[in-house]
């Protein structure tokens, strides 16, 4: 009888080596090209650099450079200012794929897969046959450590060739070396433009990029302050896997199904998961330790028909509306942009996960009117650099019709034309990513309709821009007839008539009949005086800033007296200084002055003063009317309430 | 020339009316007929086309009607005193002249000169009353006709328009009122008004004039008052049928039309320029077809132009309807020196005797 054929095949199977796996999903992994690789590899050097010093609290201040000794060979180094890495870990961290800290937390976290800066390594060594080089320096008065390290593809660890204690000027941080081959002469501009994009969305951030030519690019910082701390949180039933659930049954410390539901999880109270326990027909105080996989199956089931409460979404840390306008007009003054509006949604939820969008369009300046426009798309603070037309933040783009805005979009679908970039951030505890290389999001309907939402609502900001804009410059056309024009009309006739020339004073509130807004904003530094801020909290020791100064003109150009309420928007964070007239209300985000009998042809000032802003954060006030017929105003809009 | 009385007083009617609004604190505006072919009627009793009901308003409530408000408060002021010191001006004098007036200064003279028109329309004056006059056109006539010309010497001068001229003809002047010249004695049997200078040449040389007994008028492309003036005068003083001899184009069924019809932007003194008996000679699209002339194709320009002339209400009788459907599938346009194909003497020995015949103009 021959031998089984189990035995046969028993022959050939054995581990697959982290090698073998790396160079079959390479692709997967973000390495599948030259060009590709070497972006990568920066990428996972500088995500993980930012993480660092964000957990610690320490504002990046991050150092890329990348030389290229040889045609096919780039070295690439990645150096920050964070905690470091004390000297045991740092073969686990470097050296060994799906190792990390952040792959089992429910939190909005850059790196989730834990395969990042080891798949860097991997393929260096894979590539070139050299080794990485990491120094890591974890306290002030400590000396740093060099190790130079390889992988042993076989058993998936780190393996130290060589350690030396060095000296180290900075105070503490971690500098990656890695040689690899990668195609620098078509990276280099996307390295650029990956540095650029993540200079917008982290605004906290200093980055700093040194060619192989010499060449030093600075991405400056625009916020003193760190993004405020996402959460770790735990995770939702309607997001939860059978696979998972499971699992936590095994771990959990609780002995009864009820508490196990809530402790383990978020949003269950008390009379939630008893509902849940009712709809799986399951014993509340039974021993989660204790059930079947038929059990499990019922209760997860049992998930999807009880009504929970959403996951708290106080975890996710989004960027805000101010810092994305003061970095995207930092990373735009070269193009010098007409104008800059942003919209930010309120938290939402799919499957459970938390999730939070914003958007911003710069719009004019040096952009080319006959291109389709620039889309830049972040996850979690990340740029999403390829798939673009895979991505939710492209379709729900495409799907907007953008002419009514003034955009070229022929069939009104697709890619709008036009002076304009578009950015999207959106965070999550969760980001659903197309593929493991995360570069798009996936078609979550939730999402796609919140990014729509946001930017249909900065759409109508640029629209009232625009409108009012062309209001003006027709209203100002009349001022030039009243002004020049009239007067003169008035004197001939006078003078052929031989009759004394006419007042003009009603033929003027006729021909302008409006009542007429105009607002400036200016700017003051000031010194030494301390000046009351909130977004620079991180920073109440700063010895100057900024006042923006604004002064509202209202000219009643109508044959009668007008009286009406006007609103003056202002942004969140931003502290009110001195007013005048005073204001009938304040509250955190408008100022409101009620304006009483101003007679024809007669005009009131407004001042006020906003304190706690960076130069620029605010140009243009938004204004608005109440009890007047919105149409007699030029340079307001009607208020719709709060 | 005579001192035109009332014309003081309508120009000034028109400051008054300016100063008026202003006093009564209203948006100062002067009102005029529209000047579109969508506003031209058929007047029965002149017999020409007049302006209809619809009416504009140049108002001082727009940057550009102010504007415009502004240049007619200088350009009355200038004619005023004009006529007040016995002195004339080109249209263009007075484009140059407003350089002068600052914020009034005109941007092109096309604008002076449409203005001239508009105020021409609000007072019922012609130009000629404000002491505007165009450029020397010199639009020619030969024919055995004798014409009286008051000269600037103020001599009356007799000029036989074949004996006493060269081959250039004699040259009309802009002004044609009976003051300045009158008609003596005629011995012809009708008018060809030609469109270009190449074929009334032509006639001249072949000596069609003579042998036909017609008076050539050279139209010079689309003619000037002074010579629609002339050709109407002469028509009426001298019972001389009329007959337009143009290019076979949408423009020149135009040229046609404001010979005889009145053009749209003069309609408010049709009465004066149109001649409305005067008939089409051609080229005419079916010429085209029945003396295989050379062609050209239709623009698109062309084609809109033919096109806008089917709802011109000047052409809607059912020569016209046919003859421009006709060329509009034909697709194809001529020239009256195409007739040339058949040789120098073709259009006097062959095309214009049969086309005359036909007209019942000439025995063949």
């Amino acid at each position: 009888m021959p031998e089984a054929i189990a035995y046969e095949l028993a022959k050939k199977q054995k581990e697959i080596s982290v090698a073998e796996f790396f160079e079959r999903n390479k692709h997967i992994l973000g390495f599948g090209n030259a060009t590709r690789a070497l972006i990568t590899s920066v990428k996972e050097g500088v995500d993980n650099a930012l993480d660092a010093c964000e957990e610690s609290g320490i504002l990046p201040d991050i150092y890329v450079e990348i030389k290229n000794p040889t045609e096919e060979e780039c070295v690439v180094i990645v150096e920050d200012n964070g905690p470091g890495i004390i000297k045991q870990q740092i073969p686990h961290i470097f050296a060994r794929l799906l190792y990390g800290s952040r792959f089992h937390a429910v939190r909005q976290s850059r790196g989730q897969q834990g395969i990042g800066i080891s798949a860097v390594v991997l393929y260096g060594q894979l590539t070139t046959g050299k080794h990485a080089t990491i120094i890591s320096k974890i306290q002030a008065d400590h000396p740093a450590v060099m190790i130079e390290l390889a992988i042993d593809t076989n058993k998936n660890r780190g393996e130290v060739l060589h350690q030396e204690i060095t000296h180290w000027e900075k105070p503490s941080g971690t500098r990656v070396e890695v040689s690899l081959i990668a195609d620098y002469k078509r990276g280099k501009r996307f390295v650029y433009d990956y540095l650029q994009s993540t200079s917008i969305v982290n605004p906290h951030a200093r980055l700093v990029f040194k060619e192989a030519d010499g060449i030093e690019h600075v991405f400056e910082r625009t916020a003193d302050i760190l993004p405020k701390k996402s959460e770790e949180i735990k995770p939702h039933p309607y997001g939860v896997e059978l696979g998972t659930l499971i699992k936590m049954a095994k771990e959990t410390k609780a002995r009864k199904l009820a508490s196990f539901l809530k402790t383990e999880f978020c949003s269950m109270g008390d009379r939630t998961a008893d509902l849940v326990c009712d709809e799986a027909k399951l014993d509340r105080n039974l021993n989660p330790a204790d059930m079947s996989r038929e059990q499990f199956l019922t209760l997860h089931q049992a998930f999807k028909k009880v009504k929970i409460m959403s996951p708290p979404t106080e975890c996710l840390s989004p960027i805000g509306e101010t810092l994305i306008r003061r970095s995207l007009k930092s990373e735009t003054q070269e193009i010098s942009p007409e104008f800059i509006f942003t919209a930010s949604r309120p938290a939402s939820v799919y499957s459970g996960n938390p999730f939070q969008v914003e958007v911003g369009i710069v719009y004019g300046g040096s952009l080319p009117k006959d291109k389709p426009i620039k889309i830049l798309r972040f996850a979690n603070r990340i740029p999403l650099l390829y798939q673009q037309g895979d991505c939710a933040i492209t379709t729900a783009i495409e799907s907007i019709d953008w002419r009514r805005y003034g955009l070229d979009q022929p069939s009104g679908t697709g890619t709008p034309i036009g002076p304009a970039i578009f950015l999207t951030h959106v965070c999550s505890t969760q980001i659903p990513y197309t593929s493991e290389s995360k570069e798009a999001i996936a078609d979550v309907e939730e999402i796609e309709n919140e990014i729509k939402l946001a930017f249909r609502e900065c759409a109508r900001k640029v629209q009232q821009h625009i409108n009012k804009k062309v209001r003006r410059a027709k209203t100002r056309e009349k001022f030039d007839l009243i002004t020049k024009i009239l007067p003169e009309i008035a004197k001939k006739s006078a003078h052929m008539l031989n009759k004394p020339v006419p007042s003009l004073e009603k033929v003027i509130t006729q021909i302008m009949d409006v009542v007429w807004v105009e607002d400036l904003v200016e700017y003051e530094k000031v010194r030494g005086k301390q000046v009351q801020t909130k977004i620079d909290a991180a920073n109440p020791g700063d010895s100057g800033g900024w006042i923006a100064k604004s002064t509202i003109m209202v000219v009643n150009y109508k044959g009668k007296p007008q009286k009406f309420n006007l609103y003056a928007l202002y942004p969140k964070g931003a502290v009110v200084g001195e007013t005048k007239p005073k204001p009938v209300k304040v509250t955190d985000s408008y100022l409101k002055w009620s304006i009483d009998n101003l007679a024809p042809t007669n005009k009131v000032d407004i001042y006020f003063e906003l304190a706690g802003l960076n130069k620029g954060d605010f140009d243009e006030n938004d204004l608005y009317v109440q009890n007047i017929n919105p149409t007699y105003v030029i340079g307001a809009d009607k208020w719709e309430g709060e | 020339m005579k001192e035109q009385p009332g014309v003081i007083p309508k120009i000034d009617a028109i400051a008054a009316k300016v100063y008026a609004d202003l006093v009564k604190a209203e948006i100062p505006a002067l009102q005029l007929s529209t000047r579109t072919k969508a506003n031209i009627r058929f007047d029965d009793d002149l017999n020409v086309w007049k302006y209809g009901k619809s009416k504009t308003e140049r108002s001082a409530n727009s940057l550009d009607g102010a504007y415009m408000l502004l240049r007619t408060m200088y350009l009355v002021d200038f004619i005023k005193d004009m006529i007040k010191e016995k002195k004339s001006s080109t249209l263009r004098e007075t484009y140059y002249i407003s350089e002068g007036w600052n914020l009034a200064k005109f941007s092109s003279q096309n604008e002076s000169d449409l203005l001239a028109e508009d105020l021409e329309v609000i007072t019922g004056c012609m130009r000629e009353d404000f002491k505007l006059r165009p450029e020397e056109d010199g639009a020619r006539v030969i024919g055995n006709l004798v014409v009286e010309e008051m000269t600037r010497n103020n001599t009356k001068k007799k000029i036989h328009c074949q004996d006493d001229v060269g081959d250039a003809g004699y040259g009309i002047p802009y002004n044609v009122e009976k003051e300045k010249l009158t008609f003596k004695q005629v011995d012809a049997d009708f008018i060809v008004a030609i469109e270009t200078g190449g074929m009334f040449d032509r006639l001249v040389e072949n000596g069609f004039d003579t042998d036909s007994r017609a008076i050539l008028v050279h139209l010079k492309g689309q003619p000037a008052r002074s010579t629609r003036r002339f050709i109407k005068r002469l028509n009426e003083e001298k019972k001389l049928p009329v007959l337009v001899f143009t290019d076979c184009d949408p423009w020149s069924f135009r040229i046609y039309g404001s010979v005889a019809y009145g053009a749209i932007k003069t309609a408010h003194i049709s009465e004066y320029l149109a001649t409305p008996s005067a008939q089409y000679l051609g080229v005419t699209p079916s010429d085209i077809e029945n003396y295989k002339l050379p062609t050209d194709t239709l623009t698109s320009e062309d084609v809109a132009a033919l096109k806008s002339e089917l709802d011109d209400p000047r052409f809607q009788d059912q020569f016209w309807k046919h003859e421009i459907k006709l060329q509009l599938s034909l697709g194809r346009k001529s020239e009256q020196q195409a007739l040339a194909k058949y040789g120098l003497d073709y259009v006097t020995d062959t095309y214009l005797p049969e086309k005359l015949a036909e007209m019942g103009m000439m025995k063949k």
